[in-house]
């Protein structure tokens, strides 16, 4: 069980009677029928139905890949960002105006390949933003590639002999980057994937929520079933602690017949916004943008 | 004593002073110089500075240039009136470039120089034991000072506007490093007075004290965009960029501006569009290499509308390149920068007075024009210390341009971020504004943001935007015109040659002056082809000047008026045109 209870708000306005309609865009998913993605959208929306959020608080980042496009059917501020580059623009966005949730969706190869850097750095600045990874072992936009998170000797369309190196992991990585809340979540299990990310957005600073999401084209091996036979539910287990650093690692390790998904790790410490005296008060936003008066500033340089 | 066989040769008066300190990384020849230069502002005089420094930390060789003069300098010379010689490095390097009736102020406990080479090249040597006066004030780490001290004398400069400017730079580091630097500015001022007052050939009593500042471009352009409500600063170290984020990190608290150092150049770009499109205004700040990792994001700048500010502080290319020297080579970079066809402003400040005018004009014409802005300047400006009036805010504008309010939103059924306009300018709204829903989309998009690959919309859109560019050709102020208007002998330049060329300009003989214009670009893109060609097919010679080895303005004129300028004044070995330069190649146009 889970020693974190759910506490603290959502920022801005909330309102109890949205619903998961009031999510929907006029644009027809792109996705293949039975992809993992849809999973993670109904878990979204979810969420930010029972979170009480609309729309127009809500900044949706996206990188590029199958999960990017997800933008386009998510009705929110949206934006599209460059293939890995997802994080940073959410940082700034959250920075400059810390009553928007902002949330970003990118893909493993995205996130992970030409991200990866942003990924480590977000996770050691702690901004309060919530990074959802649709993470499917492979690049399905471009039809079906290796990825950071594919097993070694998997043969893929750039691997045909099978690829040569060890696979990346996410949890560790967040965890020993600092990472305060650190999760994983299960496109097969909606249900609990609101949950998580429903504790991820109201967690304050960074929250991971890396998700396995099959892949139904291009995928034959991370399947559905393959998931169901190994994932165990670490919010469920007995005796597990997730502010336990220690065994959170351990778990994170764990790879191979069975693979634990759920809440890894959360902390307190503060977001990279909290230690900013300048952010004390209302968003940035929100203050009147007018002309300073430097005659205080020139006196250095008299 | 060394200092009995000084004399000083006491020539007709010079009314400026070239004056040079040089020694190892580690020496304090910075702050030395610094000091210098402040003293002097405060006594009156007009200033420019100049650095030579490798890329290290400690040794290799380091100088610091200071031109003080009674009228308004931003140019360095070849030749200096003083050197002062920390080491015997500085001396190999340096000594041919002092001028005839010049002083070689030398550390006499750790330099050796032949008093014949000193008679050969009409140079008068002051050696002075700097590290024994040093150490009897406190360390030797201050040879810089006592050598300051031997400098003011000589100048006739007395010690009260430079002790009250030690008080001013050492209080923070407690009473007692300020009673040893003023010691050791003393024990330097008397070794050299009683015997060369009023002797040396350039005497610098003070004078009547302006409103100056002595302040860099870099710092300047920070602080013209600080006058004009910058919001949020990133950047990663490059030099010769990173002054602008020391000093905007330094009063990031006080103003109330969010400045990150991100991880890198790509994550700081994205975080100021991030920052960007939520409303604030935003700024980054980096150097020709760093600007290559922005480049991808310069694209996503242009496709989704957002405005941008983004300084490229020129330094010596490619790659590594020579970091701590000047060049020019970054204009068609600039113009050509990521892949695709999208618009752009590019302007160039001439100097620091431009560097703050256009931190304020640029956040204005990104939020007008809904575009990246970028801001050319170069090491020498930007790390160069001028003296320029005091700085206000009194002319500070903001234009924010279309952004809706939620009252204006309210009365729009359906909004669309993109919509096509008249003048391609689409209002904006920001997030967290109810009814202003949209996706700022890095694929080609409709007018409400969603992917759109359709053939009609991409015309429509990518016509959309470039009409937002002749919309700001339209106001967009002209190259500036120097020197005679109707003259028919030209010189063209942009961005930093402002100084040396103007400087030179005023010293020329009227003859000469009354024939010579002078067109200073800074604004390079848009580019005003008319205004060029009026100018220029009224010229019968032209002359160009840049710091770089293509001629690039020269190519851009050519690209956009057919005109082929011949005459090209270039250097690209890293050091800005000096006086002596421009003053020959004026001479001779």
């Amino acid at each position: 069980m889970t020693a974190i209870r759910h506490v603290g708000q959502v920022s801005g306005m909330t309102d109890r009677n949205m619903k998961e309609s009031d999510f929907n865009t006029s644009y027809k998913s792109t996705w293949c029928p039975g992809c993992g993605n849809f999973g993670i959208a109904i878990a979204l929306k979810n969420a930010l139905v029972e979170l009480g959020l609309k729309p127009e608080n809500v900044m949706l980042v996206a990188g590029i890949g199958c999960s990017g496009n997800g933008v386009n059917f998510l009705k929110a501020y949206g934006w599209h960002s460059l293939h890995g580059r997802a994080l940073p623009t959410a940082v700034g966005a959250k920075l400059a105006n810390k009553d928007l949730t902002v949330i970003v969706m990118a893909g493993d190869g995205d996130g992970y390949g030409e991200g990866m850097a942003h990924f480590i750095h977000a996770v050691r600045g702690n901004a309060d933003i919530t990074y959802i990874t649709h993470d499917n072992q492979l690049y399905s936009l471009t039809t079906g590639q290796s990825a950071p998170t594919t097993d070694k000797g998997t043969k893929t369309k750039s691997t045909p002999e099978g690829l040569i190196e060890f696979k990346a992991n996410p949890i560790s990585l967040a965890l020993s980057s600092g990472g305060g809340f650190v999760s994983r979540g299960f496109s097969g299990n909606a249900t609990h994937l609101t949950g998580l990310i429903k504790k991820a957005i109201l967690h304050k600073g960074f929250s991971l929520v890396d998700v396995f999401q099959p892949c139904v084209t291009f995928n034959k091996i991370n399947t559905f079933k393959y998931f169901f036979d190994r994932l165990y539910n670490l919010d469920e287990k007995a005796d597990y602690n997730s502010n336990d650093i220690l065994m959170a690692h351990r778990e994170a390790l764990v790879n191979g017949d069975k693979i634990a998904y759920g809440l890894f790790y959360q902390d307190k410490r503060p977001s990279y916004g909290q230690y900013l005296p300048q952010l004390a008060g209302k968003a940035l936003t929100k203050r009147p943008i007018k002309v300073r008066n430097i005659d205080q500033l020139t006196k250095e340089f008299a | 004593m060394l200092k009995k066989k000084n004399k000083i040769s006491n020539r007709a008066s010079k009314n400026n002073l070239v004056w040079k300190i040089a020694g190892e990384a580690g020496f304090g020849i910075k702050s030395a110089g610094m000091m210098f230069g402040k003293i002097f502002m405060r006594a009156g005089y007009e200033i420019f500075d100049y650095t030579e420094y490798p890329s290290l930390i400690r040794g290799g060789h380091n100088t610091y240039q200071l031109v003080i003069d009674t009228k308004p300098v931003n140019s360095v010379f070849k030749h200096v009136d003083i050197l002062v010689a920390l080491n015997q490095n500085s001396v190999t390097q340096n000594f041919l470039e002092i001028n005839k009736g010049g002083v070689l102020i030398y550390d006499s406990e750790k330099v050796k120089i032949a008093p014949a080479k000193l008679k050969d090249s009409h140079v008068q040597g002051i050696g002075i034991p700097l590290t024994s006066l040093a150490k009897e004030a406190g360390t030797e780490l201050m040879r810089n000072v006592v050598a300051l001290g031997a400098s003011m004398a000589l100048v006739g400069q007395n010690l009260s506007i430079a002790n009250k400017i030690v008080r001013e730079n050492f209080a923070r580091k407690g009473q007692k490093i300020v009673d040893s630097n003023i010691q050791a500015l003393k024990a330097g001022y008397d070794f050299v007075s009683q015997d060369v007052a009023n002797q040396f050939m350039c005497q610098l009593p003070t004078l009547a004290n302006k409103d100056n500042i002595l302040i860099t471009a870099n710092e300047s352009l920070a602080l013209g965009a600080v006058a004009g409500g910058l919001g949020f600063y990133a950047a990663y170290p490059m030099t010769p960029s990173s002054s602008i984020l020391h000093y905007l990190a330094k009063i990031a608290e006080k103003t109330g501006i969010v400045v990150k150092h991100a991880e890198d150049e790509i994550s700081v770009a994205n975080m100021a569009l991030g920052a960007s499109h939520v409303g604030v205004r935003a700024m980054v700040a980096t150097s020709g290499g760093g600007f290559s990792l922005m480049t991808e994001t310069l694209g996503l700048v242009g496709l989704t509308e957002t405005p941008l500010v983004m300084v490229d502080v020129q330094r010596g290319g490619p790659a590594t390149g020579l970091p701590t020297w000047t060049e020019q080579a970054d204009l068609q970079f600039m113009l050509h920068a990521a892949q695709g066809d999208f618009l752009r402003i590019v302007m160039a400040p001439g100097d620091a007075g431009e560097a703050f005018e256009m931190g304020h004009l640029a956040l204005n014409h990104a939020d007008m024009y809904q575009l990246p802005v970028i801001i050319l300047s170069d090491k020498l400006i930007g790390e160069g210390n001028t003296t320029v009036p005091r700085f206000n805010s009194k002319n500070v504008k903001i234009n924010r341009g279309k952004i809706l309010s939620q009252t204006q939103l309210s009365k729009i059924k359906e909004y669309n971020r993109y919509k096509v306009t008249a003048d391609g300018i689409s209002p904006r709204t920001l997030p967290g504004m109810p009814g202003g829903l949209f996706i700022a989309n890095s694929d080609e998009h409709d007018p409400y943001g969603f992917s759109n690959e359709d053939s009609q919309n991409r015309i429509d859109q990518v016509d959309k935007r470039y009409r937002k560019l002749d919309q700001f050709a339209k106001v967009m102020p002209k190259p500036l015109i120097y020197g005679n208007p109707k003259a028919k002998k030209t010189v063209v330049f942009w961005g930093s040659n402002k100084g040396v060329i103007l400087d030179s300009y005023v010293a020329l003989p009227d003859k000469i002056k009354s024939k010579i214009r002078i067109m200073q670009y800074q604004y390079l893109w848009p580019f005003d082809g008319k205004f060029t060609e009026k100018i220029l097919n009224s010229s019968k010679e032209i002359l160009i000047v840049e710091n770089n080895p293509n001629g690039q303005l020269a190519n851009l004129i050519a690209q956009e008026t057919g005109i082929k300028i011949k005459n090209k004044l270039l250097k690209y070995d890293g050091r800005p045109f000096f006086r002596e330069d421009i003053i020959s190649a004026l001479k001779n146009f």
